[in-house]
Formats: structure tokens, C-alpha cells, sequence
């Protein structure tokens, strides 16, 4: 475990990726398995091992914390697993502590009833670093600063390999991921994945930057429209079906209504979205969906799930990613024809012509209700990552809002201690009463470090109430607030709830009585909601759509 | 006013804490009539009182801090020294905060108060320990009043620094401190663990390193980083202001890791917030023990809590069987981290 804890310990403070790189590759090559396995698993996020969080924690600090002391606590530090490991009687004598996988196994194997107990014998025996670390490994979400990615590469570096290479057999793989070590470590070939329904790395797309337009080749490229969904891939084999989102978490548990109905050998490219006979509905409806361990007959019927179908990475024994996009595209239209599924349709790609038509189409995707544009070179391969130059996305420009400050939040993990979630409102006009402020979203991005010091000063000396971690603020700063659209939302005061929203400017400079009104807010849903219901649907009947 | 009730005889008004049998404030942060300063951090020590009773260290530092703007009159009074002030006597025992840091003891028909100031219970080198005066009214500090902070032995924290100059030859460690007080006592703990090498300093914190050398403080050989070649300062540690962190004035010095002082290190958020590798969780603050400890030592029956986390300590205070009251003062920082730069 000392060897562990003092790896996160030293990634939490290590600025440099080389630098993680370097220490997360140097713990793989002194570590034993399969403790260097589990601690791949833990960085990569990987690691499946489920407790009981809230009450395992309850049951640890009762009689041994005052609860009030704990909340306080918790809510200043901003994270459960260091607010326990900090609160924790010191050890006059602390050990080194069981070896990872020893840790792994007994929480795996025990009685859930013993777990408090056990895990108390452990932290008495650690020192806070140790502590630190056996909680962070039991709650999930070690926030070290290493993405999966990063892990990946880390082992990749260990072995003198690629890391698509590791990627491409890694879903094959599970911890302690004994043959990928045999494998980098040359004591054994590459792990057999044959069969197995793992997941390929997605090819993304890059933003359009103004100049990237005009110098674009347009007839080289084909347009999609961009649906605002998410990302997946399904990917089968030998009955084995699975539904990958774009970060390679299998979601396939929370969708039978989709994984069901694919059969074969295949990897597909597409949307995830709930559809209503031709019509998208809302983001929101899809996020009903998302993140579910078991979903209700009541969920499947009211949100029905739908795979619109962007591209084909294999059919059968065929590895379509070296062909040009084109020739994948000819192929999925096929497989499609030969294969009907209610639950999948292709997305229809956009002939364009000239550079002015695909900016008068790109125009109108605010009032279409769609989120904007992809532009594929037609001889682009599938390859993994953000290749430059191959596709492209094409955001339909944000709306704004002039909105006020009404509510700060303190932030968790980096922005301990900072009022860095931010609830803003717009005036709403009363006959006879002053006009009043009603929330109408929420957000935690799109400010610099900073302002961010700036408003949490700012904040701290305009404090009207406080709510725990929340405090209500007096009218004084306004936000213009970015988002991609507005919707009607009875949970909300307001009645309306943003999507997307991000802090575009703070106005400093603004009274606030010159912010938006409610009103305005409100004519901007009638715009994107009615859209929705009716332009959209038309555009979904036909495969090919040519707008010239 | 009625001695045994605290609150009508001393009490917040805008300028500060004020004792009205004494005509007196307690650190107060605007310019005032008469002023008692228990040491000389810029948010306790204000400029432009009329008469300043300090001790005779506060009142050299804010001589040398603010200059023409120390206040008019300077009383010194030293350590235990009674002094009658309107209908009071008042006294001062030291705080162990920074050099020349008090607590300031009023007693007032019968019945005691002690305002702390900011005090600390651990030995420091470079000032008077911490004295344990019994009270009726003990006014605490609360910068580090939540559980979760318990300072590291000072010892351990060194030994991890040298350990990373040690490993890392051809950097420069930079730690960034308050430039009175934390500062001056890191170099004396730094020497105490067997480093003697030059210690090089940011041009802000030369001139109170000198001051303490005066004050017979040993601090070793320091030399200041201006005007100096980058590659002499590899391997060594260099002492700035935590605002110099992430200056620019940072890229003279040869691949900096960054280090800072301070009780705050221990949640590794506000560490992560600040960029830096090698946090240092030393502070001359109380940390939760050591305020739980002081109160009960106090033997006061009521605890007022001037600034940080007094929710908490409010909290334990009364599961302690006292009273407890937080006191909103304004015009006080977050200490431990504030960008404190002497002129």
C-alpha cells in the first residue's frame, strides 16, 4: 500500500505529464504483480470494486467523529475520501500497510458487514498519505491528474510499445491484466483478443477555426449534420454485444432496448438519442437514460433509445478502418439495407457545393435545432485520435445572456475552498412588488484562474446568506452566459433550464439592472423547441438529403 | 457595563475590537486613537495611530514596515509589564506567533480577558514560546478551527525538503512564505536540521532576515538573489514571498520546484490551486489541537473567536461546556497564505 499511496501522492503534486509518465512507468517496473496490475486498473478507472460508500463511511466514523465537525470538515476540504483520512486518529507508529492486492481481494471477498471494520484496522495502522490513498482506491476517483489515457500510455511506455496498441486489446483485458504485463514485460506475445467485442479508439473530429473555412477544399468533403446526443459505438462479437461510450465505458447495461437487437460480428459509429417515432427529443430526455445500473419498463417506454449510424469499423471478419470514408460509407448503406432495425437509422449525410452553401446551411442549424456540422474528407481512413485535417465539427454559434450572480457554490478537488459553481438569475417583473431575480442556470467554466480569485473574493464580501457550501450573494456582478439552448423545465423555478451553460464574460463593467429578463429567456425556447418538433423530423426521412 | 458580562464592556465596533473601560482597540484595522498591536502583520498592525502600544519588536517592525505611517506615539511595553489604561491594566505575554507576537491580558474589576492575537504552541526558534495565561474570557484565533488540520512535526517537513534538494542536484528549490515571521523561522529550522550551505532571498524578504540577524536570531549565510548567475543557485533553496511563486521573477532561478510553507498544505486541493510540487505543512498558526489544548489550559468559561473557521471551533467550544460567541471583525485575511510583502 506504501508504495501506492506514495505514487499518488507524488502524481497529485507532479505538474509535468513526461514527469507522470516517467513515475507512473518506474512504480510498473519495481512492482511486483499483480499489485502493479490493481494499480493500473485504480489509475486507468477501471477498478470494479463497489462499497457501500456512504454507509461504509457512516459506520466508520460513528463514535469515533462528532457529526457536526465532519460535515463542516467535508465541506471545507471538498472531497469525502481526504476529509476521513485527515479526520483520522494519527498512528503513533504507522506501517507500510497490506499489499494492494491483499486490499482488493478482502474488500472483494468480505462480508459487506465486515468491511467498516476492516477498513478501520487498515487506517489505524497507515499514516494520512496511506489513509489518503486506501479511501481514494475504495471510493473511486483517485483525481490524481492521470487520465485513462495517460495510464495507458504509462504502461505503453514501460513496455517500449504504442499506446493504440495497448488500446486496441485493452477492452479484452481485466485486472490485474497479468498478460499485458507477460506482453510488455517480452515474456509472452500479445494478449489473443480475437472474438471478444472490444472497443476501437474513436476517430474525433477537430473544431473549424475561421481560417481552416476558407481554405478548405469543399469538394473534398462530405457534411453530416452533428445531432446532439452521445457519442457511442456498438461493437458485437459471437453474441457478445456491447455499447461503448466515446471514453470506452461499456453503458451497454443501461440500453437493452438498443444491445438487444444487434447480432453479428460488427463494429459501428454512431448517436446515441431518444427518439419519439421520427422526432429527437431533448438532451435531457437522453440523460434520464444515462448513467442507470437497472433500467424500468417505464424508462424504456418513455425514453426510447436510437443509435443514429455515423460509419461501419467492421463487418464480419472485414477491418473497414483503412478504407477511405466513402467506401465505408457505400458498405454501411448496404449492411443497413440487409440489416432493418427500428432502433438504428443512418444519419444523412449533406451534399454541399460551394463554400457559401455550407455557410447559409451551417446558419440555419440554430433555427433546425440541430447542434451543428461535421465535415469528413471523403478519403479519410478511420484512425484513432483527433487526426488533423480529416474531420471536422462545426458548432452552431452559442446563444448569450446578460444574467446575475445570485447564488456561489465551493467547489470540489482543485477548487476546495473556492466559490466556483455559479447559479445565476434573470429579473422577472412584478406588478406590484419589486422586480425579483428567478435562477436560470448553473455554471463552473469559461473563467480564467483569476477572475475565478476575483468572484470568490468578491463573493466572500457580498455574502447575504449562507447555505452550508452555498451562499447567497446581493445582486452586483453580471455574467454573460453562453449556452446551446433553453428549455422548459417545471423543476426550476424560472420554468426554464439551460443547456450547456458556461460563463462567457464577466461584466464587471455592467449595472445589474441592465441584465436580461425573463421574457427574453423565454421567447428563445419557443425558437428552439418548436424546431425541434417540426424542421427536424422532416430532414430524418430521407437518406440522402440534398439541400442544392 | 457589567464585568461579568463580557460583551458591554468589550466589543466590535467598525474600527475593531474595543475595550471601553480602557478607551483602547485591540488591532484595529483603520487608524484610531489608541491602539493595542499584538504583532506586526499587516493585517493587525495598521498604519497611522495616534498612540501604538506594542511590544518593542512589533513596534521596530512597523517602524520598518510602514515608516512614517507607524503612528504617532510608540509605548513599548515589555512582557508582564502592567499598564493602567483608563479604568484597566493591561498586560502582554507572549503569543509565539512571530518575533515579538503578544497576547494582550486585560483585567478590568475582577474579571480577566485574554485576546491571543495569532499564536502557536510548537517551539520556534526565532520567538518567545506561547504562555498559558488563566482567564475568564480567552478571545482565540480560529485560522486552522476545523479538525482535519494537524500540523506536521516541523522536523518531518524539513527532512522531506532536504531529502528533495538532495535528490534534485540541479534545481533550485523555491519556497514561498510569509515574508515576516515563517520566513525567517524556516531558514532557522533549515540550519537546525544541518544545512548550511548560502540561502539565497528574494529582494522582500532581505531586509526583516536582517532585522532578526540584529535581533540576534542566527539565520546563516544569506545572499540575495539579485545579481546573481542561475547556475550558482542550483541545488540550493531560495526564500521568497508566495507571490513570487508564479511570477515572472521565478524564471531567473534555475527549473524551480515549488515549495510553500504553510498549515494549508495539508488539503491537497489548496495546494493543487497554487501549483505547487512540495508542499511544506508547517505554519505559525494553532493548528486544531493546539486550540482545543490553549482553551482548556485558559480555564475560561467563555471563548470568543475572532477569524477563520469559527464555525467549528464555535462548535467544540460549546460541547466543551463554555460559551461561545464568533466575532466578525473586519478587515481580516485568510492568514498563513496572504501575499505578505514587507515595503
Amino acid at each position: 500500500m506504501h508504495a501506492f499511496a506514495t505514487l499518488l501522492d507524488r502524481l497529485v503534486y507532479t505538474p509535468s505529464r513526461n514527469a507522470k509518465l516517467a513515475l507512473i512507468a518506474d512504480y510498473f517496473a519495481r512492482t511486483p504483480d499483480p499489485d502493479r496490475g490493481w494499480a493500473l486498473a485504480a489509475l486507468a478507472g477501471d477498478l470494479d470494486i463497489a462499497i457501500p460508500v456512504r454507509r461504509t463511511f457512516a459506520q466508520l466514523l460513528d463514535g469515533r467523529v462528532d457529526p457536526e465537525l465532519y460535515r463542516l470538515s467535508r465541506d471545507y476540504v471538498g472531497d469525502t475520501a481526504e476529509t476521513v483520512a485527515l479526520l483520522w486518529p494519527e498512528s503513533d507508529r504507522p506501517e507500510q500497510g497490506p499489499p494492494l492486492a491483499d486490499v482488493i481481494e478482502t474488500i472483494r471477498t468480505a462480508d459487506r458487514y465486515a468491511i467498516p471494520e476492516r477498513l478501520a484496522a487498515w487506517l489505524d495502522m497507515l499514516d494520512t498519505n496511506g489513509r489518503w490513498a486506501l479511501l481514494k482506491l475504495l471510493t473511486g476517483g483517485l483525481r490524481v491528474g492521470v487520465s485513462a489515457r495517460l495510464a495507458k500510455q504509462a504502461a505503453a511506455q514501460h513496455g517500449g510499445k504504442d499506446v493504440a496498441e495497448i488500446e486496441e486489446v485493452w477492452h479484452g483485458l481485466s485486472a490485474p491484466y497479468g498478460s499485458l504485463f507477460a506482453w510488455l514485460d517480452g515474456v509472452a506475445d500479445v494478449p489473443d483478443i480475437t472474438g471478444l467485442p472490444v472497443f476501437r479508439p474513436l476517430m474525433l473530429a477537430n473544431p473549424l477555426e475561421d481560417k481552416d473555412l476558407e481554405t478548405l477544399d469543399v469538394d473534398a468533403f462530405v457534411a453530416e449534420w452533428k445531432w446532439d446526443g452521445i457519442r457511442v459505438q456498438l461493437s458485437a462479437a459471437n453474441g457478445d454485444v456491447r455499447l461503448y461510450s466515446r471514453s470506452g465505458d461499456d453503458i451497454g447495461r443501461a440500453f437493452p432496448d438498443i444491445v438487444r437487437t444487434i447480432t453479428g460480428n460488427l463494429v459501428l459509429d454512431g448517436e446515441l438519442l431518444v427518439m419519439r417515432g421520427n422526432i429527437i427529443a431533448p438532451f435531457n430526455d437522453l440523460q434520464q437514460r444515462l448513467n442507470r445500473k437497472v433500467v424500468s419498463a417505464k424508462m424504456l417506454k418513455d425514453f426510447p433509445a436510437h443509435v443514429r449510424l455515423y460509419d461501419i469499423l467492421r463487418d464480419g471478419d472485414i477491418d473497414l478502418r483503412e478504407e477511405a470514408w466513402h467506401v465505408r460509407r457505400k458498405h454501411l448503406e448496404a449492411w443497413s439495407k440487409t440489416h432493418p432495425n427500428p432502433r438504428l437509422d443512418l444519419s444523412p449525410t449533406v451534399i454541399v457545393n460551394d463554400r457559401n452553401a455550407l455557410k447559409e446551411i451551417w446558419n440555419d442549424t440554430r433555427t433546425n435545432g440541430i447542434e451543428g456540422l461535421m465535415l469528413k474528407r471523403r478519403e479519410s481512413p478511420y484512425l484513432a485520435g483527433r487526426p488533423k485535417g480529416h474531420w471536422f465539427k462545426w458548432k452552431r454559434a452559442p446563444l448569450t445572456l446578460d444574467t446575475v450572480l445570485m447564488y456561489a457554490e465551493r467547489g470540489s478537488g482543485k477548487r476546495s475552498s473556492f466559490y466556483s459553481d455559479y447559479t445565476f438569475g434573470v429579473w422577472v417583473t412584478h406588478e406590484d412588488a419589486d422586480d425579483e431575480l428567478v435562477p436560470v442556470g448553473k455554471a463552473y467554466s469559461g473563467f480564467t484562474d483569476k477572475e475565478l480569485r476575483q468572484v470568490d473574493k468578491w463573493v466572500r464580501g457580498n455574502t447575504l446568506q449562507r447555505f452550508g457550501p452555498v451562499r447567497s450573494v446581493a445582486p452586483g456582478i453580471v455574467f454573460e452566459v453562453a449556452f446551446d439552448a433553453v428549455h422548459r423545465s417545471p423543476r426550476h423555478k424560472s420554468g426554464v433550464a439551460m443547456r450547456f451553460p458556461r460563463i462567457h464574460r464577466i461584466r464587471w463593467d455592467k449595472p445589474v439592472e441592465e441584465a436580461d429578463r425573463l421574457e427574453t429567456v423565454m421567447a428563445l425556447i419557443g425558437e428552439t423547441e418548436l424546431a425541434n418538433g417540426d424542421e427536424t423530423s422532416g430532414q430524418q426521412e430521407g437518406e440522402q438529403l440534398s439541400l442544392l | 457595563m457589567t464585568p461579568e458580562q463580557f460583551e458591554t464592556w468589550l466589543y466590535p465596533d467598525e474600527t475593531g475590537l474595543y475595550c471601553a473601560p480602557g478607551a483602547f482597540h485591540i488591532d484595529p484595522h483603520r487608524a484610531t486613537e489608541t491602539a493595542i498591536v499584538t504583532h506586526g502583520h499587516a493585517d493587525h498592525a495598521r498604519p497611522s495611530h495616534k498612540h501604538v502600544y506594542a511590544s518593542p519588536e512589533t513596534l521596530a517592525i512597523m517602524n520598518l514596515r510602514l515608516v512614517q505611517q507607524a503612528g504617532q506615539h510608540h509605548h513599548a511595553m515589555v512582557s508582564g509589564e502592567v499598564v493602567t489604561m483608563g479604568d484597566v491594566d493591561v498586560w502582554l505575554a507572549p503569543a509565539g506567533h512571530v518575533l515579538g507576537s503578544m497576547q494582550v491580558v486585560i483585567e478590568w474589576q475582577g474579571q480577566r480577558a485574554v485576546v491571543s492575537g495569532d499564536y502557536k504552541r510548537r517551539p520556534d526558534p526565532t520567538c518567545a514560546s506561547f504562555e498559558v495565561v488563566p482567564c475568564d474570557l480567552f478571545v482565540t484565533e480560529a485560522t486552522f478551527g476545523l479538525p482535519v488540520f494537524r500540523h506536521e512535526p516541523d522536523d518531518r517537513e524539513i527532512a522531506r525538503l532536504l531529502t528533495s534538494v538532495a535528490e534534485q542536484p540541479e534545481r533550485a528549490h523555491l519556497i514561498g512564505a510569509y515574508g515576516l515571521g515563517k520566513c525567517q523561522r524556516l531558514i532557522a529550522l533549515i540550519r537546525a536540521a544541518g544545512h548550511d550551505a548560502p540561502i539565497w532571498l528574494h529582494g522582500a524578504t532581505e531586509k526583516m532576515c536582517a532585522f532578526y540577524q540584529e535581533q540576534g536570531i542566527e539565520l546563516g549565510e544569506l545572499l540575495p538573489v539579485a545579481g546573481a548567475e542561475k547556475k550558482d543557485m542550483a541545488g540550493s533553496i531560495v526564500m521568497a514571498p508566495p507571490s513570487a511563486l508564479q511570477d515572472r521573477w521565478s524564471r531567473r532561478l534555475p527549473d524551480a520546484v515549488t515549495c510553500f510553507a504553510s498549515g494549508w498544505m495539508r488539503v491537497r486541493g489548496r495546494a493543487r490551486q497554487r501549483g505547487v510540487e512540495l508542499p511544506l505543512i508547517i505554519s505559525d498558526h494553532a493548528d486544531w489541537p493546539e486550540l482545543i489544548q490553549t482553551i482548556k489550559e485558559t480555564g475560561a468559561r467563555e471563548v470568543w473567536v475572532t477569524h477563520g473557521r469559527e464555525d467549528a471551533l464555535c462548535h467544540q467550544i460549546t460541547k466543551m461546556g463554555k460559551k461561545a460567541r464568533a466575532l466578525a471583525l473586519v478587515g481580516r485575511e485568510d492568514e498563513d497564505d496572504s501575499e505578505d510583502v514587507a515595503p
